[in-house]
Formats: C-alpha cells, sequence, structure tokens
C-alpha cells in the first residue's frame, strides 16, 4: 500500500500507475453526480447533446452534498453508494472518464469497461461527511441546479482521501482484502 | 387529560432533528473505539479511527455526521390521557422536520412521487409509527435513516420448520450480500415474527436500542451475542476493506406469529447509527 499524491487532470498514465490499496490524495477538479445527474446526462447524450464539463481525464464524485451552513463553501459531503450508477456508467468511461469516487461494489460491466477505457474507481470512507469536506476548497453548481443536492457541482478539492478499490486491470481490493479476513 | 400543545412538540422534534444528524451517540463511539482495539487489518484500523475523527468534527463544527441526512423516522409512543391541542400530531412532527432539516442545514432527501421523483425540498413527509400507551406522557423516538444500508435490507417469509438455523443463515446472507454497501461496521435490526409488516417494523425498533444492550429474554440474547461472532468472521471489515468489525451490534425484536409462518426482516443501519427520544 502507497501513499501517492495526484493532481487533475487524471491522464491515462497516471491510472497506469495506480493499483488497488493505493492511498491516494486527490488534489484538483472534480465534478459531482449521482442519480438523477447520470439519468440526465445520459438523456443528454442520447439527444446527440454535450455533457455539462468536459468528461475526457476527469473524475466523478457519486455525492449528493448537504447544505452548506453561512461561512461554509459545503456541507457534509461523503460519498453515495456506488452500483446505483452502475448502469450507466459504461457510455461516460467510453467518453473518456478516467475516475470515480463512490464507495461499494461495480458490476462486471462497470469493471470491464474500467479495464479497456483505463480507468480507476477510489472509495471514499462512507459517512465521514464532515471530514471529507474540509477538503473541499471550492464548490460550484454546473449544471441541473433544479435537482438541488444531486445537482452537478464543480469542485476544486485539495488532498481529498481516497482508497484505489478497483483499478485499470481490474484487481479489487473488496475481494482481496476479504479473503484475508473470512473465517470458514 | 394532559395537555400538549402542537407547538411544543413542533419545537422539540425541530432540534431532535439537528442534534441527531450532528451527534453520534455515546453507545456508537464507545464501540468505535472498542472495535479498534480488537481489530487486526491495518485498512480497518485508520478506518475506525477516521471515523471517531468524523464524529469529533461533526459534533464541534456542529455539522452533519454524514451527508445522507436521512428519511425522518419516528416512533411516538403517546399515553391514552394526553390531548394533543392546536393541530393533529402528525403535521406537528411534519412541521418539526421541516424546520429542522431547513434550521440545521440538512440535506432534503425525500422526493413526492417514488416514480416521477421530484424532491418536496423539506425532508417531509416524515416516517411515524404510532403506539397507543397508558399514561400522559408522550415519548418521540427519532432516527433520521440513511439509505445506502436501508436499500440493502431485506425481509423473507421463512418456514416453522427452517427454525432458529434458517434465521441466522437469512441474516448472515443479507449482511454478506451487503458487503461494503451500507458503510459498514453496521448495525443490524432484526425483525422476527409477526406478519411481513410487523416483522419489518420491529427490524426498525430494534435499531433504536443502544449499541451494547440486548433482549431481555434470554433465548434471543444469545441468538444476537451468536449472531454477532459470526457476522465478524465474514471478514468484510470497516468499509467492506476487510477486517474484523463489520458489526457493532446486532439487535432483534420479536413478536408472535402464525402457525404457519415465520417471518424475518434484516435491516441494516450504518456506523452513522442515529437515535434519540425525548419524552414530553
Ligand atoms: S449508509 Fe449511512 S453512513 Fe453511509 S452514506 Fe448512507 S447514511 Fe451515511
Amino acid at each position: 500500500m502507497k501513499n501517492i499524491e495526484i493532481t487533475t487532470p487524471l491522464t491515462e498514465s497516471i491510472v497506469e500507475k495506480l493499483n488497488a490499496g493505493d492511498k491516494v490524495y486527490i488534489t484538483g477538479t472534480i465534478y459531482t453526480a449521482r442519480d438523477a445527474a447520470h439519468k440526465k446526462m445520459i438523456e443528454t447524450l442520447h439527444n446527440g447533446e454535450e455533457l455539462p464539463f468536459d468528461i475526457k481525464d476527469s473524475i466523478i464524485y457519486y455525492v449528493g452534498p448537504c447544505p452548506p451552513k453561512p461561512g461554509q463553501i459545503i456541507g457534509s459531503c461523503g460519498p453515495t453508494t456506488s452500483y446505483r450508477m452502475d448502469d450507466l456508467t459504461p457510455p461516460l468511461l467510453e467518453l473518456g472518464l478516467r475516475g470515480m469516487i463512490g464507495k461499494g461494489k461495480r458490476n462486471q460491466k462497470v469493471i470491464d469497461s474500467m479495464i479497456k477505457n483505463k480507468a480507476v474507481y477510489f472509495a471514499a470512507i462512507g459517512g465521514a461527511g464532515a471530514l471529507i469536506s474540509d477538503c473541499v476548497k471550492s464548490s460550484e453548481v454546473i449544471a441541473y441546479e433544479e435537482l438541488g443536492t444531486e445537482a452537478v457541482r464543480k469542485l476544486c478539492v485539495e488532498k481529498l482521501p481516497v482508497i484505489v478499490v478497483i483499478d485499470s486491470k481490474g484487481n479489487n481490493l473488496y475481494d482481496i482484502e476479504n479473503k484475508k479476513y473470512k473465517i470458514k | 387529560m394532559r395537555k400538549i400543545h402542537v407547538n411544543t412538540i413542533i419545537k422539540k422534534i425541530k432540534n431532535m432533528c439537528i442534534k441527531g444528524n450532528y451527534n453520534l451517540g455515546v453507545d456508537v463511539i464507545e464501540s468505535f473505539k472498542k472495535a479498534k482495539e480488537k481489530e487486526e487489518s491495518p485498512i480497518g484500523k485508520d478506518i475506525l479511527d477516521k471515523l471517531l475523527l468524523n464524529a469529533k468534527i461533526a459534533k464541534e463544527n456542529e455539522v452533519p455526521i454524514c451527508q445522507d441526512t436521512g428519511m425522518a423516522v419516528f416512533f411516538i409512543e403517546i399515553g391514552q390521557e394526553v390531548y394533543i391541542e392546536g393541530g393533529t400530531l402528525t403535521d406537528a412532527i411534519n412541521e418539526g422536520v421541516r424546520q429542522g432539516y431547513k434550521e440545521g442545514y440538512l440535506r432534503k432527501s425525500v422526493v413526492k412521487d417514488p416514480l416521477f421523483r421530484e424532491n418536496t425540498n423539506d425532508n417531509t413527509p416524515a416516517i411515524i409509527h404510532y403506539d397507543l400507551v397508558e399514561g400522559d406522557k408522550l415519548k418521540i423516538y427519532f432516527a433520521p435513516k440513511g439509505f445506502g444500508s436501508e436499500n440493502m435490507s431485506a425481509l423473507k417469509m421463512l418456514k416453522p420448520s427452517d427454525g432458529i438455523n434458517g434465521v441466522k443463515e437469512f441474516v448472515l446472507d443479507v449482511v454478506e450480500k451487503a458487503g461494503p454497501n451500507p458503510c459498514p461496521p453496521i448495525v443490524v435490526g432484526v425483525g422476527i415474527g409477526g406478519t411481513m409488516e410487523k416483522a419489518a417494523i420491529l427490524a426498525k425498533k430494534a435499531l433504536l436500542r443502544d449499541i451494547g444492550t440486548f433482549n431481555k429474554k434470554e433465548h434471543i440474547k444469545n441468538l444476537e451475542t451468536e449472531l454477532l461472532e459470526e457476522i465478524n468472521k465474514l471478514g468484510v471489515g470497516p468499509q467492506g476493506l476487510g477486517g474484523r468489525t463489520t458489526a457493532l451490534a446486532v439487535n432483534i425484536e420479536t413478536y408472535p406469529t402464525h402457525i404457519a409462518g415465520l417471518p424475518v426482516a434484516v435491516n441494516i443501519n450504518c456506523h452513522a447509527s442515529r437515535h434519540l427520544m425525548v419524552e414530553l
């Protein structure tokens, strides 16, 4: 397990060096999108329109933050469970989406598409929303404002702590670590 | 008859919503600390540390522990001699939720129609379970419920012949399938008996109990202990990244049931196991 600091954009050459189990600190720009925003983005693609941000080498964070209190940049903002985005993810990977931050398992279709398109899946600590919000230095809604917490936000983050759970070779930290501790 | 005005209730509910989402209970914090001592996985230990730090930050800065401030679930025990003045109790609870989620800067996570899915923007309506009891007191239990863990819950109508082993198998299966999704370490609420909906409500109600408390019936207490042990052998661990701490507690509630049935409901709660009670 290595500690690695990376800066966005998340290029193919960065992703190739990341392995399941690495602790990664992300600095730069990431975009938030969860259930409703994914649905809208896929509709957008079907209609032949442009996505709300340049998806090439980008990172999507599956999160619906709390509203900020006065003086706060963003409210608590831990990850949401990723599998709900599974069916809507391969088309985005095909377009160059390079990283995803969430929590929990992904299905085989997503993993296959990640291997094919050289992408990485990170886990942030679920339920540590207060801690994670400290890493967000700016937040701006850039699309689907009507979705409230589910709107697409552009976040500037500094040293956002995540763990590589599925790397671009398809290694899966959940499986690897579970096996070590399972008592039959 | 003892009169309680809705304004008193609204204010109480509002404060419970805010307090309940900013502060993790002492029972949860203590169980994190205990788990950390036993945790063998270095990743798991690190995660438990971060969860303790997160709870501290939330409390000190008065912000939500988790961004999923949940659907607002209430269990109400209302004494038969209580008279609610100035409106209905249900309206008062929803108004308290509306005010609490707004003034506490909590996330509004409720959609009006499960299929059309437009956000109600005030986190109402709440889910409210009423129980009519003796006396002139009003007891309000509040447990905001995040859906990462709610989605991993399940119910099964077992056969009487499946017995205790069938129950165990089902609970273990639900927890293992949930894996990392419900933000382990989890609290497992189990409802056994009654009808389909009764089992589900019991499972939810079981989550109101503090970690470290047990069912008063000896055989159920034993089942709680055994299941916790077996769950923690699954290896899921904190955040599903391996380890000994998959669950912090298994809380079981039971009810008489029909000769033909053995309903079992498993309601999973995450480590952000928020629950509090006030009595009016
Ligand atoms: S499962 Fe619980 S801790 Fe995890 S994100 Fe949902 S509410 Fe928060």
